[in-house]
């Protein structure tokens, strides 16, 4: 029962953006509270952040979501990158490769409903997180 | 198709002997386009002038536009195309007035009498040079377009990262929108000869218009904050709103012994009261 969503290509800063644009628009349009709002924007944020400075860019889609009971947003984010070796590593909080906090990947599991991670070494990740209305 | 050298010179020819009615006939095409939106004698003169142009470059024999004698020509376009960049016509309307040459050129034509075979294979490789023309004044418009881009990127960069002196000692930064790493570098930087040329011993970076905090957020204003500590001011986070509160708590970022404080209001009215202690 999920519509088709938009893809949105993940090449350089401004396509974090346009993101982040598209998940606050299809949030406001799905009547996520405010709070849910800055959450799934921020998840989106650090998630399509990741796809472009790990992944080597990819692809995000943002869709709208709905389970018969509640409704929602579900974000896909996808790359064909080196992907994550040792999983559990990578959700420690304050762990980074790349010189940042270390707060993103873990930081974004806490943020959204569910939360859900396909990676290999070698062929990529595939990030899928979903928001429900309360 | 290109032009060869016998082509060009017969065309140079159409183009010198039939130069009234042509370039009569290729501004009215091209007044229709642009819906008078500039004035009929200005569109004469400017296609005269092309006219002439590309008279000369192809009495040069010039077989497509890359070449040594159609420089000059090539330097007109580019202009052509600058102004109407400039004066936010579309890359169509200023193709267009490239196109509309060919229909002048065929009228020209036409009105020698029968127009034969060789006459139109003449046409069709004179009408791949005009269209290569039409092309250029495509890339140059969206070059000149792509500059008044950047520079209003510029611009907009300097406008949007104001540092405000709030009290005496007290500047204050508001951000508004996205903190990419451009933007980061250019509020510290701003923030840190503030702090020097005002001798400010306290700054409040305020949040308020910042959509969303997220890791990359909070560290480049963790670095602005350290930075300015390392200089002997303080720094004080103002416009913490409470879904960002609640965000940043999700996250799992921490801002250590920094204060904050919910709106700019408070952060100032904590800065006055901080003064006011170390002077009695």
């Amino acid at each position: 029962m999920n519509e088709p969503g938009r893809r949105i290509e993940v090449a350089s800063d401004q396509d974090v953006v346009r993101v982040r644009q598209q998940v606050r628009t299809l949030a406001v349009a799905v009547k996520l509270s405010l709070v849910d709002q800055t959450k799934i924007v921020t998840a989106a944020s650090e998630l399509a952040r990741n796809t472009l400075v790990y992944g080597g860019g990819g692809w995000v889609e943002v869709a709208p979501a709905d389970n018969g009971r509640r409704k929602g947003i579900r974000i896909v984010f996808s790359d064909h990158g080196p992907g994550i070796a040792d999983l559990d590593l990578a959700f420690t909080d304050g762990y980074t490769t790349g010189g940042g906090l270390g707060l993103g990947l873990s930081g974004a599991r806490r943020l959204v409903d569910e939360f859900d991670i396909v990676t290999a070494v070698g062929e990529g990740t595939t990030i899928t997180v979903t928001k429900w209305c309360r | 198709m290109t032009l060869s050298a016998d082509e060009a010179a017969r065309f140079a020819v159409v183009l010198e002997d039939h130069q009234e009615a042509l370039v009569t006939f290729w501004t009215d095409r091209v007044a229709a386009t642009l819906r008078g939106r500039l004035s009929h004698a200005e569109l004469q003169r400017q296609n005269a002038e092309l006219r002439r142009g590309f008279q000369q470059a192809l009495a040069g024999s010039a077989q497509d536009l890359s070449g040594e004698a159609a420089t000059e020509l090539r330097a007109q376009l580019a202009e052509l195309s600058a102004t109407r960049a400039r004066q936010g016509f579309s890359t169509t309307e200023t193709a267009v007035s490239i196109f509309s040459l060919k229909d002048a050129v065929l009228a020209a034509l036409d009105t020698q009498g029968q127009v034969d075979a060789a006459t139109l294979r003449d046409y069709i490789a004179f009408s791949s040079f005009v269209d290569e023309a039409a092309l250029f004044t495509f890339d140059s418009y969206v070059r000149v377009r792509e500059e008044l881009i950047a520079d209003q990127a510029e611009q907009l960069l300097e406008l949007s990262t104001p540092v405000v002196k709030l009290w005496e000692g007290v500047v204050a930064v508001p951000l508004v929108g996205t903190l990419d790493s451009a933007r980061a570098q250019v509020v510290m930087e701003r923030l840190l000869q503030t702090l020097v040329d005002t001798g400010s011993p306290y700054a409040i970076i305020d949040i308020t218009g910042v959509p969303a905090v997220d890791t990359q957020v909070a560290q480049h204003i963790l670095k602005t904050v350290v930075a300015a500590r390392l200089m002997g001011a303080d720094c004080i986070i103002s416009g913490i709103r409470p879904q960002i509160a609640q965000t940043i708590v999700a996250l799992g970022i921490e801002f250590g012994d920094i204060a904050t404080k919910s709106s700019l209001a408070d952060a100032l009215r904590y800065v006055l009261t901080q003064t006011g202690k170390k002077a009695r």
